[in-house]
């Protein structure tokens, strides 16, 4: 079976600058692809490009095994939801959802069928009649998806469809786009700032930044291995401990050293890697430094560290303490006793440690 | 929108209060009247007889009322040698007006679409160039003007005269529409692109339907613009296709027996009319038109 969507080689320029270098992509039939970076790095431009709003200027695009590279947007069998949800302010929400319909010649009794299904679906039966700038933020949200999704193409195209809306609804809306998801199937690329949208949505991640794509891979994989700094930087919350320290060889692993300002280096034994260069930048999870006093399963290796703020979030409590010249934060119990200002036992898990050369900043392990 | 009234007054005492805005008011109320005062005199000269106006006051109320100017004006007033008053002229002037205006704000409308939304090669030049065009002075286009409408055999006809408005308010539409539809996020018509509609299907069913504000704006300013036009309706008109403010002057002017001052005022007013009325009827919309920011979805 051939890739539902595949980017190859492409490039995009505005002008003299280039705004998307080699971009290559693929996905299979329900997939949910996330597109995620900072603002400014390409995102929405790729997801034009892929909707065939943009034209490209080298490479290829197959969606469903034809090549659409120089195909109009309306025979790409894409649907599109946009970050202001671009409703037609004059139609009403039943004639927003029905203009694709409309404009293609689809007869009145399939229309109104699709409608009902689509309307009922997203639960917006009450709010047909009315015009898009009598409805609340959520609700125009709804009705941009209800264009979606009338159309059944073969690709769902996203981007950054909650990002103007309130925390809470959010939270909620993120939910229902995944259970959509899971119940239709579909194949779908979405474009977000948000990693945590990242990572509770995908099937797999591309993770960009500055026109060029950093890392392709499953939510686990991203978070676990992530290919380099900026990945291990921009993926999670809070982001990965990112700390300067000196390698040295140890038998089969190494000994890894980590300075403090005040009082003695903590050295760490990693019993996995070894021929790691001298100067490293070793990557820990927030949640792979604990409170060795309330015990963790698995192998830690315990040190006592000057806790500088604790910041209780409800389910953890986050403390931060400076290592290696860097703050570092560990995702402590909420039933922890640790204090400002008090050493604190902490058990560090090096089971899932990353390693990053300084100046480049890939990924060594 | 909130209530946007501001109140320079405000914490003062009531009766600094009431001064100043009594103050305020006698001073509206005399720029109004000093407005005013023409069209007072024009309409109760209008409706006197000439020995009233002879003999009488030019400010005063007419001792009696008669419409005899009026319709002298409308159907016996002497253009020259032609003695049947401005109402074929009044005619003209709406077979040119009505096409030229409706027309020039339809071509308008799409420029500005284009202009706005589907940017292409050099777009930006082209629409500096439309620009340019509002501020090249009558005079200037005169010659070459007579020169096409010659080569095209429209010269001195009523589509000729429709041909020059057209392409002279080209300027002002265009840039009326492409400064609104600007507001209007490019997102709209990438929706309606991956829906599946065309450039025209766009503009039709989502651009137009937006657009009653400005083509309000653009209608009574093309309007007001060719109905008072006198250069251009005098350069490129003959004896039947003249517009009416052509023959207004006409009238005024022609040198055969008496002034008649009251049918001179009576043509004025009749030939105002209708810029008058499309303010009255639209005016309310221009405001909000020329005001408008961007269209929220
Ligand atoms: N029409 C355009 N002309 C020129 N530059 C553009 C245009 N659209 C986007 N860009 C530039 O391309 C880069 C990527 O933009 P965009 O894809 O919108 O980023 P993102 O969606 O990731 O925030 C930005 O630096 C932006 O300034
Ligand atoms: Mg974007």
């Amino acid at each position: 079976m051939s890739p539902i969507l595949e980017v190859k080689n492409l490039f995009k320029n505005y002008g003299g600058t280039e705004v998307l270098k080699d971009i290559n992509v693929s996905i299979d039939e329900g997939d949910f692809l996330v597109l995620v970076g900072p603002s400014g790095c390409g995102k929405s431009t790729l997801l034009n490009c892929i909707a065939g709003l943009e034209p490209i200027t080298r490479g290829d695009m197959f969606i469903d095994g034809q090549n659409m590279t120089n195909v109009s947007p309306k025979d790409r069998d894409i649907a599109m939801v946009f970050q202001s949800y671009a409703l037609y302010p004059t139609m009403s929400v039943a004639k927003n959802i029905t203009f694709g319909m409309k404009v293609r010649g689809v007869d009145q009794a399939t229309q109104d069928a699709k409608l009902k299904q689509v309307a009922g679906q997203l639960q917006i039966e009450p709010l047909l009649h009315r015009k898009p700038g009598q409805l609340s933020g959520g609700q125009r949200q709804r009705v941009a998806m209800g264009r979606a999704l009338v159309r059944d193409p073969k690709l769902f195209l996203f981007d950054e469809p909650l990002s103007n809306l309130d925390a809470k609804l959010r939270v909620e809306m993120r939910t229902e786009i995944k259970a959509l998801h899971q119940n239709l199937g579909a194949s779908m690329v979405y474009v977000t700032h948000d990693q945590i949208e990242a990572m509770t949505l995908a099937t797999k991640i591309v993770v960009m930044k500055g026109g060029i794509i950093q890392q392709i891979g499953s939510p686990t994989e991203i978070y676990n291995r992530p290919a380099n700094l900026f990945v291990a930087d921009f993926m999670g919350s809070p982001a990965m401990n990112l700390i300067p320290a000196t390698a040295r060889k140890n038998g089969k692993g190494s000994k890894i050293e980590i300075a403090r300002e005040s009082g003695d280096p903590i050295f760490l034994i990693d019993t996995k890697n070894k021929d790691l260069p001298e100067n490293v930048i070793i990557g820990v999870r927030p949640e792979d430094i604990a409170d060795a006093a309330l015990g963790r399963a698995g192998k830690t290796q315990e040190a006592d560290c000057l806790i500088d703020i604790v910041e209780p979030a409800g389910a953890d409590t986050f403390a931060v303490m400076q290592l290696g010249g860097k703050p570092v934060t560990a995702r402590l119990h909420a039933e922890t006793k640790a204090a400002a200002g008090t050493a604190q036992r902490l058990a560090f898990d090096l089971g899932k440690v990353s390693y990053f050369e300084p100046e480049t900043g890939l990924r060594l392990n | 929108m909130t209530d946007m009234s501001y109140s320079p007054s405000r914490g003062q005492s009531p009766a600094l209060k009431l001064v100043l805005r009594s103050i305020l008011y006698i001073l509206l109320g005399l720029f109004a009247l000093f407005y005013l005062m023409p069209l007072f005199v024009m309409i109760t000269t209008s409706l006197k007889s000439l020995d009233e106006i002879r003999t009488g006051d030019l400010v005063s109320l007419p001792r009696e009322v008669t419409f005899d100017a009026w319709r002298t004006a409308w159907s016996g007033a002497c253009t020259g040698i032609q003695c049947e008053g401005v109402k074929p002229f009044f005619l003209n002037s709406l077979l040119i007006a009505v096409p030229a205006v409706m027309i020039s704000t339809l071509i308008g409308a799409l420029n500005g679409y284009v202009v706005a939304q589907w940017r292409f090669k050099g777009s930006n030049i082209f629409f500096a160039l439309m620009l340019f065009g509002c501020f090249i002075p009558f005079q200037v286009v005169l010659l070459p003007m007579a020169r096409v409408l010659g080569l095209m055999g429209v010269a001195g006809t009523i589509p000729g005269l429709i041909f020059v408005h057209v392409i002279y308010g080209l300027g002002f539409t265009t840039l009326f529409f492409r400064n609104y539809y600007v507001s209007i996020p490019s997102e709209l018509t990438k929706a309606a692109k991956v829906d599946g509609a065309g450039f025209f299907r766009i503009f039709w069913s989502i651009f137009l339907p937006l657009s009653l504000p400005i083509i309000v704006v653009a209608v009574i300013w093309q309007f007001t613009q060719i109905w008072n036009d006198f250069l251009f309706g005098v350069s490129f008109s003959q004896a039947g296709t003249q517009p009416v403010t052509v023959a207004l002057n006409n009238i005024v002017n022609s040198t055969t027996g008496v002034k008649e001052y009251n049918v001179d005022m009576a043509a004025a007013i009749i030939a105002a009319l209708p810029t008058l009325f499309v303010y009255v009827v639209a005016g309310k919309y221009f405001i909000r038109g020329l005001t408008a920011g961007s269209v929220k979805g």
